[in-house]
């Protein structure tokens, strides 16, 4: 009797939530028939049959929480009754899977270029057969058991195989190779074997909150997946790309009065439109890209890769939580279609109902608080992206004008950069281009 | 380059030397070795291989007094000593020859003669009387060791002797005292004794062998002292006192008494210094620690363009540990990419007594020191059909796992031929195969080797032959 495994459903899912059945035990289903929707830390989606059959036995009640990928959750009776078929699949199949494995301590970011490798019901990791992966036995199970992905780590061994040594050394953060010294002392010293969930040599854990409140004292708000994966990415994100920040002020008179002008000659009824300064941001955010493709970019050891095209994140508050569905191809969007697409996004992500492939990946992030009038911020990157830009509130201040004073619509602009991508001219030059779009929204024409 | 100028020059022919230096020729350095004696070293000439050939010996000895259980009738049977000796000589004889050949064959030019460090990159050699210089852009020292002597102590060839003697002897002694339990002492002690020597092995620490694992330890004295070896632990010679033909020591055991012993011949096997004086060391900048040149783990002495490998630069004492040193020493000097240093705690270490005793890696006492969660397991001799076909159902195999990830950390056989078996471990070792895989490999049957095989799933508690 072949087992239906829990699929994962984007690149970083571990696991998930089995948010309801649409199928009873002694159903009938056929390939496309939705099987049950699967909450991931990110959007709820429907689970495809991709064998014909008949359910046998569901062996996960609805509502269970923390599902590990590929692990069976029901049983499918085939007309042959045989195991010869495989069992049902990840239906749409929507973005290529990466193996699954416990959450180490620090998660490196997704790869820019995720590669397929699905993680099987018995836990060893089976890559591509393209990209087969040489490592020892030892440091295929320390890897397994640590959670470390072996596609991240290189070999020392003959070959580039990968050796245990390698798997220890991908454990404790990225450490310098420490220098030769001649004639110190001469065998080599075993490197002390990281514990479980050990942290970078030098690192010290952050306390445990509970040891310093009295119970009761508190509400306690269990952690779902989102929020764990906002905690675990991030953490990631911030100790592992290098990050700076520049601000830079803008003078958005100019963009107020166009934008007042467009949204006036917006038609009632259908094909309406309200433009909103963030859409402005969104569109000279695209410009400003094509014209710096350096920041457009993504960090891997051997190369950056330079994107072809803008596509943007934009954070939506999810209150609590948040999630950053990407407009693709923003460069090539008019203002209308930014917003209208901007809109709908946002929408969809409040209902989570987003796609995997709808919020990763990505090659630039904005985020913006202005609207709770917080005047500037820094925000932490969202890898594989390297840059995000932070916008405050558009509001009228005091500035010196031929040195008299005068009033004017100004908004602060502050973009994180990893430095591994960015220098700190390369952002400021990024900065000046956007700066003048924003200040000049005509010159976007040029 | 000038007939005296060369890339490499190796101080010193022995096994680390000369296959430091074929590596060097093959990765075209023009290349030179400088022995003051034999080619092939200690090694060749007085160490691991003739000695094999004197137990070759004594294990025929021992099994033609076994003739009747396998079937056969003998009559007197006598023991030809200086054939014996002489047999190991020509073993010893051929192999240095298969040296020279060797150099030969990779174009390495021969110095005859005693090197010394004259300067940066350039040396002396001088043999008798006289010298002459060379220029290197890189030298390789690979002098070696010599046994350890002790003032009040020391070996005269006659009565008192030292490894190198112990293997020329005129005639068979009839009683022999070994200093020290060590491989090479516990080697000799077994060849006497075989032979039908009265021989009394004192050892300094708790128990013999003391590199090897307790358990081993243990087993190996039993053995011994059922073949009957006296032994004695924790004792130490107080002093020796030389008659016309014997040697009568005083012994000093652990709690202040003495006593003392009458001997034909003592051997001394109290350790090993290097080879490290009239090398004009201290002059290049050489750093010596307890006899040893140091060096890191590329064998880099610090001072650039020098290397030591081998006994000269320490623990372990063993030709094989040398012999890769000097590979890894002439990929370096050669610029290969993807150089590794030499992994110290998988170098297995064999000791050719009868039964004979092999190990690699931790001991469980230092598994446990080590503070890692583990698994033991263990197989008899007495449950493997080829050991009980071959007569020969002594001993066991012991294996050692980090029970969290499946790690072979060591493994500690005693009985016949472990020898030639825990190679196997050692491939294991290197590879990183775990606990798992080797529960999947196919051994042959019958061979003794099935119990390395059970030993591995005596680990999980699932021996199928116990």
């Amino acid at each position: 009797m072949p087992e239906i495994l829990m699929p994962a459903l984007s690149p970083t899912m571990e696991e998930g939530k089995l948010a309801k059945w649409h199928v009873k035990e002694g159903d009938s289903v056929k390939p496309g028939d939705i099987l049950a929707e699967i909450e991931t830390d990110k959007a709820t989606m429907e689970f495809e049959a991709v064998d014909e059959g008949k359910i046998g036995k569901l062996l996960v009640p609805e509502g269970a929480e923390g599902v590990k990928i590929n692990s069976p959750i029901a049983r499918l009776i085939t007309d042959e009754d045989s195991a010869a078929k495989p069992a049902a699949k990840p239906a749409p199949a929507p973005a290529p899977s990466k193996p699954a494995s416990a959450a180490p301590a620090l998660p490196p970011p997704p790869p820019a270029e995720p590669r397929k490798a699905v993680k099987s019901g018995n836990g060893q990791v089976h890559p591509d057969t393209e990209h087969r992966i040489f490592a020892s036995p030892l440091a295929k199970r320390i890897a397994q058991d640590k959670g470390i992905d072996l596609r991240r780590v290189q070999g020392s061994g003959p070959r580039g195989r990968i050796i245990k040594a390698d798997v220890e050394a991908a454990t404790t953060a990225p450490a310098a190779n420490p220098a030769e010294k001649p004639a110190s002392a001469a065998p080599a010293v075993q490197p002390p074997r990281p514990e479980p969930g050990a942290l970078a040599p030098g690192l010290v854990p952050l306390p445990d909150a509970t040891l310093f409140y009295k119970p009761g004292e508190y509400e306690t708000a269990p952690n779902d997946s989102m929020r764990k994966a906002i905690a675990r990415r991030l953490t990631a994100a911030k100790a592992l790309a290098p990050h700076f920040y520049l601000t830079i002020e803008c003078d958005i008179g100019a963009l107020m009065q166009a934008r007042a002008r467009l949204n006036e000659r917006s038609p009632k009824g259908e094909g309406a439109y309200k433009l909103s300064v963030n859409d402005f941001v969104v569109k000279a955010a695209a410009q400003a890209l094509l014209k710096h493709p350096e920041v457009n970019a993504s960090w891997t050891e051997a190369a950056i890769l330079r994107h072809h095209h803008a596509d943007i994140g934009i954070a939506v508050d999810l209150n609590p939580g948040l999630i950053t569905p990407i407009l693709f191809r923003a460069e090539s969007k008019g203002l209308v279609e930014i917003s209208s697409e901007a809109k709908e996004l946002a929408e969809r992500a409040r209902e989570k109902k987003l796609k995997p492939q709808e919020y990763e990946g990505g090659s630039f992030s904005i985020s913006n608080l202005g609207m709770f009038g917080i005047r500037e911020f820094t925000a932490i990157i969202n890898p594989p992206q390297s840059a995000i830009l932070a916008i405050g509130a558009a509001e009228e201040r005091v500035v010196a004008r031929e040195g008299k004073a005068a009033t004017a619509m100004m908004m602060n602009v502050t973009m994180s950069c990893d430095h591994r991508v960015i220098d700190g001219a390369m952002g400021a030059r990024f900065l000046q281009t956007l700066k003048t779009f924003l200040e000049e929204p005509a010159s976007m024409l040029l | 380059m000038a007939d005296n100028q060369f890339d490499v020059i190796v101080a010193g022919g022995g096994p680390g030397g000369y296959v430091c230096a074929i590596r060097c020729a093959q990765l075209g350095l023009k290349t030179a070795v400088v022995e003051r004696e034999n080619l092939g070293g200690i090694c060749l000439n007085w160490g691991c291989i003739p000695t094999k050939a004197l137990l070759r010996s004594s294990e025929i000895w021992h099994l033609v007094h076994r003739l009747n259980e396998f079937g056969f009738a003998a009559g007197d049977l006598k023991i030809d000593f200086p054939k014996i000796i002489e047999r190991s000589r020509r073993v010893a004889g051929q192999l240095s020859d298969g040296v020279r050949i060797l150099m030969r064959k990779n174009k390495i030019t021969v110095i005859d003669g005693e090197a010394k460090l004259t300067g940066k990159g350039s040396l002396s050699v001088s043999k008798g009387g006289k010298s002459s210089s060379y220029g290197a852009k890189n030298i390789v020292l690979a002098t070696g060791a010599r046994a350890r002597e002790f003032p009040g102590l020391e070996a005269d060839g006659k009565l008192v002797w030292t490894y190198r003697h112990a293997m020329v002897p005129k005639e068979l002694p009839k009683s022999l005292l070994v200093v020290g339990s060590g491989a090479i002492g516990i080697e000799f002690a077994s060849f006497y004794r075989t032979l039908g020597a009265e021989v009394t092995v004192i050892e300094v620490l708790d128990r013999i062998l003391p590199v090897e694992d307790e358990e081993i330890s243990v087993f190996a004295g039993k053995a011994f002292r059922k073949q009957g070896m006296t032994i004695r632990t924790a004792t130490t010679v107080e002093k020796l006192v030389k008659g016309a033909h014997n040697v009568t020591a005083t012994l000093k055991a652990k709690d202040g008494k003495t006593d003392s012993i009458t001997v034909d011949r003592v051997i001394l096997a109290v350790g090993i210094v290097g080879n490290v004086e009239n090398l004009g060391l201290e002059r290049a900048g050489i750093r010596i620690e307890k006899t040893h040149v140091v060096v890191n783990r590329w064998g880099e002495t610090g001072v650039s363009g020098m290397f030591a490998i081998g006994d000269l630069v320490g623990p372990p004492w063993l030709a094989h540990k040398a012999m890769h040193e000097g590979v890894i020493v002439a990929e370096r000097i050669a610029g290969v990419k993807g150089v590794h240093p030499l992994d110290t705690t998988k170098i297995p270490g064999c000791t050719y007594c009868w039964p004979q005793v092999a190990s690699i890696g931790m001991t469980e006492a230092k598994a446990k020191e080590s503070g890692r969660k583990i698994k033991v397991g263990k197989f008899p001799f007495i449950g493997n059909g080829k050991a009980i076909a071959l007569g020969d159902a002594e001993g066991f195999i012991k294996t050692i796992f980090d029970s969290e990830t499946g790690e072979m950390l060591g493994a500690h056989m005693i009985g016949a031929e472990v020898t030639e078996l825990i190679q196997g471990y050692s491939i294991a070792m290197m590879l990183e195969a775990t606990d798992a895989d080797l529960e999947r490999v196919v051994f042959p049957h019958p061979t003794l080797s099935e119990m390395m095989h059970e030993a591995v799933l005596a680990a999980d508690a699932r021996p199928l032959h116990i």
